[in-house]
């Protein structure tokens, strides 16, 4: 048997939207698996990356675990996407570019009207949140941006579909790739 | 390396990512030299800075732009900060129609998520057992050995999925819920597809509780005594004490049933609701402010809610909900983790059962959609979601630009709770022990129970990766160990 192409995925600082959208794939999922195998993902318990065709990025980066996981992504995948406006632009979470951290910071741990003795976290066993949060390609080169806050289940099975059938282009009609 | 070898050193064991939910969380265990753990902390380490940046938006952005959250229950937010929003335009007594149609999209949401929680993330440990080998334990292995059961959970999710894009516009962060309405109703169409269908479903949900209750009939000590610790319980019930996933007042019952206020209009949550924060953590711990920080957490979501109230108003579930109570020890309230599971069936099956009596209520063909009154600067709208109540408070100035938000997500209510899983299930099975991968699992299984939602990576497909180390205390790492290698 040969080997089946390898699928990893990972979501960074997204809502899962974008995973819960590979899920809309519905019963495609149980072709899907015959088709590759999920390398790690949250999908499955593989904890350490191997090297993989495809990586699907969900999210931008917004600490420096966010980071890692990308770069990680970076090195072991043949081809990287990112999935969704989070990784392709930054999405909401982005819109904190706007605002200094300690604001933001200081407005949930210590303002808001439900806290009492406030204190803003800083343990040791918290990773350090970055001044600002960065769409995936400013961060590692990205080789496919699919849009869409989620891009639909369509989309997601055709662009994989496409990027493991070794083709050279993908023309996706319009209703897969429209925003909104 | 083993507890025993190294004697000198406290070790300190970290679980991560244990799950994303508005974020990633990680464990923290730290374990003297005679392998007692002295200290279990469920760490959420990601920080969104929504309450400060969404300040200065317009407020009819707040539905569809908090909803982003989330996207394994983006509902729950849409219709929250839809709720809150009503009182801003003077338009919270809804049109029935605008009631029904919310209540469907909120049905539809409650199924797809149990279903999705119970058969793609929990039945691999309840199939396979806590300490099946880590190749099986998950939804491919599943598919794999219980085809046709998890045929019926991917089923299952996709019809809550299409309640949700007929009721929402989209499967993931729709945008049906407006600020006093909704802006479409449900077509005949639409209404013919899903009643189609709909017997199939509630055999379905029936034969899930089955499944659950099975599950308890075959080991019932383990299931009676994992995880399990009494608590306090909030939610929201109907005025007249039925359960009631989409509007109400809040309730709080004690371990033993006791109840500690009831009927509390919940735009006055500030007068009973308070959050500490703890430095080693981005999730706050809400408490009810009369019993203060020690003693006045609690539990929410399924297991709260078929505590607190007093029946559910749709047969069948209704049936399972007095039969889950005989497992209440000497009393009226049930406080076991491992509950979490098959009170989630019950619901699953009320939401079903409620899908079906919505399509049939010709309300859904109405063409009222919207309510406007007397505008408003400030409004609170809570929810149950799936995973617990939710609460929304915004404010917002003569330019209908938000000057503040708050927010109490579901999982955050569960926080205290989730740490005391943790330690409940480090004292029960690590403690003294050489922490192998199964044990390992069985924090998963306890954290797992409250389907947290810290961004859900975990929740949505599978498992979450583990990582323990053993560190010195000033971080010297001496061992490592992955979970799913
Ligand atoms: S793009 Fe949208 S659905 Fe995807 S992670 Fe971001 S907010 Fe969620």
């Amino acid at each position: 048997m040969t080997e089946k192409p390898k699928v990893a995925t990972a979501s960074l600082a997204g809502c899962f939207g974008c995973h819960m959208t590979l899920l809309d794939i519905d019963d495609r999922i149980l072709s899907l698996i015959d088709l590759i195998d999920f390398d790690k993902s949250p999908i499955d318990d593989i904890k350490e990356l191997g090297d993989c065709t495809v990586g699907l990025i969900e999210g931008g980066v917004s600490n420096s675990e966010n980071l890692e996981t990308l770069r990680e992504f970076r090195r072991k995948c043949t081809i990287l996407v990112s999935m969704g406006d989070c990784a392709t632009s930054g999405g909401i979470p982005a819109m904190r570019n706007t605002v200094p951290l300690k604001e933001c910071l200081e407005e949930a741990y210590l303002n808001g009207p439900s806290v009492v003795d406030g204190v803003i976290p800083n343990d040791p066993d918290l990773p350090s949140i970055l001044d600002r949060v960065y769409p995936c390609h400013e961060v590692v080169k990205i080789d496919y941006h699919l849009p869409g806050c989620p891009p639909s289940a369509d989309s997601i099975w055709a662009v994989l579909n496409f990027l493991l059938s070794g083709e050279e282009n993908l023309e996706l009609p319009y209703e897969l790739i429209k925003y909104d | 390396m083993t507890a025993t070898e190294i004697k000198t050193v406290t070790r300190k064991i970290v679980i991560e990512p244990v799950t994303r939910v508005e974020g990633h969380g990680k464990v923290t265990l730290l374990v003297d030299e005679n392998g007692h753990i002295t200290r279990a902390r469920m760490h959420v380490v990601e920080f969104r800075g929504f309450e400060r940046f969404i300040q200065g938006r317009p407020f009819w952005e707040l539905p569809v732009a908090v909803q982003r959250l989330c996207g394994i229950c983006p509902v729950s937010h849409h219709l929250a900060a839809a709720k809150a929003t009503d009182w801003l335009v003077g338009g919270e007594n809804l049109t029935p129609t605008a009631q029904k149609m919310r209540r469907l999209m909120h049905l539809g949401q409650t199924f797809q998520s149990h279903a999705l929680h119970f058969f793609h993330l929990c039945s691999p440990d309840l199939l396979f057992g806590f300490d099946a080998p880590v190749s099986k334990r998950n939804i491919i292995g599943v598919i794999r050995e219980h085809p046709d059961l998890a045929v019926q959970g991917v089923m299952m999710r996709k019809y809550g999925q299409e309640i949700i894009k007929a009721t929402a516009g989209k499967k993931i962060h729709g945008t049906g819920a407006i600020p006093g309405g909704i802006n479409k109703n449900l077509s005949i169409e639409e209404r013919d597809f899903f009643l189609s269908d709909i017997e199939q479903m509630i055999e379905w949900a029936q034969g899930a509780v089955e499944l659950i209750k099975g599950v308890h009939a075959q080991m019932p000590d383990l299931m009676k005594t994992f995880g399990a610790f009494p608590s306090n319980h909030l939610s929201l019930v109907r005025e007249d004490g039925a359960l009631d996933l989409y509007h109400g007042n809040l309730r709080a019952k004690d371990s033993l049933g006791n109840i500690i206020f009831d009927q509390v209009d919940y735009a006055n949550y500030l007068d009973y609701i308070r959050e500490e924060v703890r430095s080693w953590s981005y999730m706050k711990f809400p408490f009810i402010t009369s019993l203060g920080k020690e003693n006045g957490w609690y539990r929410v979501g399924p297991l709260a809610r078929i505590n607190n109230c007093d029946f559910i108003p749709t047969p069948l579930a209704e049936a399972e909900r007095q039969e889950f109570m005989k497992e209440a020890e000497g009393g009226t309230v049930v406080n076991t983790t491992l509950h979490y599971h098959w009170a989630r069936m019950i619901e699953t099956l009320h939401s079903i059962e409620g899908i079906r009596d919505l399509l049939n209520d010709p309300d859904l063909q109405g063409d009222d959609l919207i309510v406007r009154g007397e505008k408003r600067k400030e409004c609170v709208g809570l929810i149950e979601a799936p995973r617990g109540t939710l609460f929304h408070h915004y404010r917002i100035d003569d330019n209908d630009q938000v000057t503040m938000a708050n927010l109490i997500v579901s999982t955050t209510n569960n926080n205290e709770a989730m740490n005391r899983a943790v330690q409940t299930v480090a004292a029960q099975y690590l403690d003294g022990n050489e922490i192998t991968e199964p044990l390992l699992n069985h924090i998963e299984v306890a954290i797992r129970a409250y389907d947290p939602c810290l961004s859900c990576a975990t929740h949505a497909i599978g498992k979450m990766p583990l990582e323990v180390e053993l560190v010195t205390e000033d971080g010297e790492v001496l061992d490592s160990k992955f979970k799913n290698r």
